[in-house]
């Protein structure tokens, strides 16, 4: 007989596991701090500092003549010339530079500008020691995600190969790709902060869904997994598994935030109750509504070449590149459903709500894709190991 | 709205979507053709269609479908008596090629013709056209900035800073026209590029999934080591067929499988699962077995000969039975493919023996076998509870579990015949005082029987189930697929936008500089673009000037631009 090649290093294995468990405590108690800055962060505070925040955007007219007229006057007194943006999402830039001659200031005004949207101050409300949690809560995140990491990296040490030939694995890895994602964009001082309860709740719940549903010892794989398209193929699905989660969360809280801001519009909200506390620290509806889109469509051409690169892998493997396996039909159909959304946003009449909708179908349909059809449906996706 | 305003607003070269009403639509056949035509062609309807393609293509991951598996669906029909022929009529059993899932394709197809088409047209004629004009009111625009300057007190300074904007924005890649006092300047064509690239390459991969289906076809081969294939349908136990790709169609190949090999877990959780599976071969293209070349097929690894590719599907043991009859004559010698059962190959075989036998009564009869095969047994102290079984896939312990039939073996009656099942519909077992005859043995063994031949197990060979493919079309479906993606990212990614700069000369010879954006709303770079601009304009029209309390569209810019459309 011939015995396996290579065989399985347990050692490495262990540690995979040993971190797994340690990822998922982590993620725990960051999700415990966030949901603490959240619960602690400033309350009757936030009321005043956003009504201040708001009343501030509101007075643009006259403020900003007073504004214009102060900063025009310093800019003649030093020969530079400034440039004010106001972007959509509320925020200002001023560009400056000196020039030769004696110099004013200039305005790019965005129209629509009167009502720029205010996204809320964040979960710690300005208070000082629920921001600390929030700062706990970061440094625990990433702590996690790296340890995350390290689980996935010894899984693939102690197996000899892409450590996502299972479902287990899969899972595990898409945790580690959104809490980096996470990790990634507050690094580069995106103000995403909002985002850390949910990506903590969605890794450990993952991850626990993993080592108690999933679970599979490190093993070799079956042969109809042995491929490099393995590496492109799976770890396509799995980004975008991840970013896709995030998408959806972000359309899931634009939702809310949105029924928030119409309902307070219509002075229905009781100011200074609990969840008007929560949702006046969330993002505006607006930026929550572009996060959600810029995700989406930064997926969307990823999960194409994902399809395709199975459709290629398909055809080294079956005998054809595409037979609608379940897998390949459930694909498919997570693909329109996210291209339906990208054309509703293009088109008139479908943005807001209505998009966001499409974006929890198109979700539902991917996680279906992932495990509902793994699970449920006998495929020639022999993907599940469990 | 002013109309030149509208047209400046114009980004895309999207037709108009005109809400159902028709209003130019005259009466008679012709307009109705032509409503049904705008009808079809509307973004809205081609979101509906899509909507419902992917609606239509749940239910055929949800039921059996009859090419990916004939025998579930035959499952499915005996267990649901009332549901099966509901389903047989709608075509659930072959969801992809039922005239609803083609018509919900065909109609968004064409619809996506009568898309490009026009769109086509329309972007080349923007293309040669000027970036059109700008608008009388820039101020109306969404992006906008406006500033006075003295300048350096000569003449022309408005033409110096239109100039110097021309050079500006033509040095950022922008496509400029001069009309009268302002200037136009348009970037970001390669999203429409992209987007035309993403929607025609969609109709390639139609173009190329058709000619797949149409022209090419597959067949199914079981072949045991040492013996050989030839690519004619003869050969195949099972041949799929298209419109165009017939029998004739097969040119002359061959290969023969020299030796089949295998590796398995030995230990852990998944002993027993499989991870490598190895075909080695020798094939020749022609039909000239003389001229073979050594090869190996794999899983993932197929076998391109001429125009066809040879997948490794799957593979199992072939027992190899001696029979003689009443006489001592040799009447049957060979192996039999048996079929797997489980993951450790437990498998069940039918020998049939279906000429030469004679009795020591001096009659013929037919032998039918029925077996089960083990690789490597499990132990019989197991038997009790499951039966004879495997335990693991490879060769440590095989053993045959036999039970002997004679009698008629029902090749004549016409109905086709699994080759790994027995009819005993005419046949008796034979019995040993009352008891049905059993034996259990292991290769080398065999046993008499009780009419006076005797049967032995002489050994295993394996078997390889090969597909042979022939798919055309499939490196046309791989280009559009990737020019689909660069042209999705061009789509998604480019973002296409204008912007006007208009300078005029007031009475006091101070110059006007106005400056509007205009990009589609998901961009909101648009508002830093202006202002690079205006910051680099400054060196020609220097911002120096407080606005004139008069000027209309200066000094209340926050008025103006909070004045809603
Ligand atoms: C078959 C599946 C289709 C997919 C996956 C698809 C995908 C896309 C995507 C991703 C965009 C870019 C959206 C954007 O500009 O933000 C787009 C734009 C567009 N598609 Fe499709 N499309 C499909 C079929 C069609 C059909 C059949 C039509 C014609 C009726 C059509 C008409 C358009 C138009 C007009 C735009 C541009 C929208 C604009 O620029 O305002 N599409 N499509």
């Amino acid at each position: 007989m011939i015995l396996a090649q290579a065989a399985i290093d347990t050692k490495f294995a262990n540690i995979s596991n040993i971190l797994v468990y340690s990822a998922m405590a982590v993620f725990l108690l960051a999700f415990l701090a966030y949901t603490f800055e959240w619960t602690f962060g400033g309350r009757s505070r936030v009321a005043r500092q956003s009504a201040a925040l708001a009343a501030k955007a509101g007075a643009s007219l006259g403020q900003a003549v007073a504004d214009a007229e102060a900063e025009g006057a310093a800019a003649r007194t030093a020969p530079t010339v400034a440039v004010k943006v106001t972007g959509a999402g509320g925020g200002t830039t001023t560009l400056t530079r000196t020039v030769a001659a004696k110099a004013g200031k200039v305005d790019v005004v965005t129209r629509g500008d009167a009502a720029p949207p205010v996204d809320g101050v964040g979960a710690s409300g300005g208070d000082e020691g629920a921001d600390r949690f929030g700062r706990i809560a970061v440094s625990l995140t990433t702590l996690a995600a790296l340890l995350d990491l390290c689980a996935v990296v010894t899984r693939g040490i102690s197996a000899h190969r892409p450590p996502w030939g299972n479902l287990y694995e899969f899972t595990v890895a898409v945790t580690m790709v959104a809490s980096l994602l996470f990790v990634v964009l507050l690094a580069a001082g995106k103000n995403v902060r909002w985002m850390g309860l949910p990506v903590t709740f969605g890794s450990v719940l993952g991850l626990g869904l993993a080592v108690s549903v999933f679970y599979v010892d490190s093993e070799q794989l079956v042969p109809a997994l042995h491929s490099y398209w393995l590496w492109i193929h799976v770890s396509g699905a799995m980004v975008c598994g991840g970013a896709l989660y995030a998408g959806a969360v972000a359309a899931m809280l634009f939702v809310a935030k949105d029924v928030y801001e119409s309902r307070k519009a219509k002075d229905l909200v009781k100011r200074g109750g609990w969840w008007s506390d929560v949702f006046e620290r969330l993002p505006a509806a607006a930026t929550l509504d572009k996060w959600s889109y810029r995700i989406n469509a930064f997926v969307f051409p990823l999960w194409t070449f994902t399809i395709i690169a199975g459709a290629i892998w398909a055809e080294a493997a079956w005998g054809h590149y595409w037979e609608w396996d379940p897998t390949e039909t459930w694909a498919f159909i997570t693909w329109v459903a996210y291209a339906c959304y990208l054309h509703a946003r293009a088109t008139a009449g479908w943005k807001g709500r209505k998009a966001a909708i499409l974006v929890f179908i198109a979700f539902a349909c991917y996680l279906f894709n992932a495990y509902g059809v793994s699970i449920f449906i006998n495929g020639k996706h022999s993907y599940a190991g469990i | 709205m002013t109309t030149d305003l509208d047209a400046a607003e114009q980004l895309s070269s999207a037709p108009k979507e005109d809400n159902g009403g028709g209003g130019d639509v005259g009466i008679g056949l012709l307009g109705w053709l032509r409503w049904m035509w705008r009808q079809l062609t509307s973004m809205r309807t081609a979101l509906i269609l899509l909507f419902l393609l992917s609606l239509a293509a749940i239910p055929g991951s949800l039921v059996p479908q009859t090419a990916a598996s004939p025998t579930k669906v035959a499952d499915f029909v005996a267990k649901h008596s009332t549901l099966a022929p509901i389903y047989q009529k709608l075509g659930l059993f072959h969801v992809y090629s039922s005239f609803w899932f083609s018509a919900i394709y065909l109609l968004l197809f064409i619809s996506l013709a009568g898309c490009i088409v026009p769109r086509t047209w329309q972007f080349v004629g923007v293309l040669r056209a000027q970036p059109p004009a700008a608008p009388k009111h820039l101020v109306r625009l969404p992006v906008y900035a406006t500033w006075r300057s003295a300048g350096t007190g000569t003449s022309a300074d408005a033409e110096r800073t239109l100039t110097a904007a021309e050079s500006l924005l033509r040095r950022r890649r922008f496509r400029v026209a001069r009309s009268g006092d302002a200037i136009t300047s348009e970037k970001g064509y390669l999203r429409e590029v992209g987007n035309l690239l993403f929607h025609i390459s969609l109709f390639g991969m139609l173009i190329a999934f058709a000619v797949g289906k149409l022209f090419g076809g597959m067949g199914t081969v079981l072949v045991i080591e040492g013996k050989a294939f030839s690519n004619n349908v003869a050969m195949y136990d099972d041949f799929m067929p298209s419109t165009f790709y017939t029998a004739d169609s097969l040119v002359p190949f061959g290969f023969k499988l020299d030796k089949f090999e295998a590796t398995y877990q030995a230990s852990g959780t998944q002993v027993g699962t499989a991870r490598t599976f190895q075909a080695n071969v020798s094939y020749w293209t022609g039909s000239d077995p003389s001229k073979a070349v050594k090869a190996s097929i794999q899983v993932n690894h197929p076998l391109a000969i001429d125009g066809s590719n040879v997948y490794l599907t799957a593979h199992g043991y072939a027992p190899v039975f001696q029979v003689t009859d009443a006489k001592g004559d040799v009447v049957f010698d060979g192996p039999t493919p048996c079929l797997p059962q489980d993951g450790n190959i437990t498998s069940t075989c039918a020998i049939k023996v279906n000429d030469g036998y004679v009795d020591n009564k001096g009659n013929a009869t037919q032998l039918g076998i029925s077996g089960l095969f083990t690789p490597t047994a499990a132990p019989a102290s197991e038997f009790k509870t499951t039966g004879p079984h495997s335990v693991f896939p490879d060769l440590l312990d095989p053993h045959m579990y036999l039970t002997v039939y004679h009698g008629d073996l029902g090749n004549n009656s016409g109905a086709p015949q699994s080759i790994y099942e027995l009819d005993t519909k005419h046949m008796t077992q034979y019995t040993v005082d009352g008891q049905p005859l059993k034996f259990d043995r292991q290769p080398g063994q065999g046993f008499k029987l009780p009419s006076g031949g005797t049967v032995t197990f002489t050994g295993v060979e394996q078997w390889a189930n090969f597909t042979v493919a022939h798919n055309p079309g499939t490196g046309w479906a791989l280009i559009s697929a990737v020019m689909a993606v660069v042209g999705l990212i061009g789509s998604l990614f480019v973002q296409r936008r204008r912007i006007w700069v208009r300078a005029v000369e007031g009475p006091d010879g101070a110059t006007t500089v106005e400056i509007a954006g205009l990009a589609r709303s998901e961009s909101a770079r648009i508002a830093e673009e202006l202002a690079d601009l205006a910051l680099a304009l400054q060196d020609t029209a220097p911002a120096d000037l407080p606005d004139e309390p008069e000027d209309p569209a200066a000094g209340n810019t926050a008025t103006t631009a909070a004045e809603k459309e």
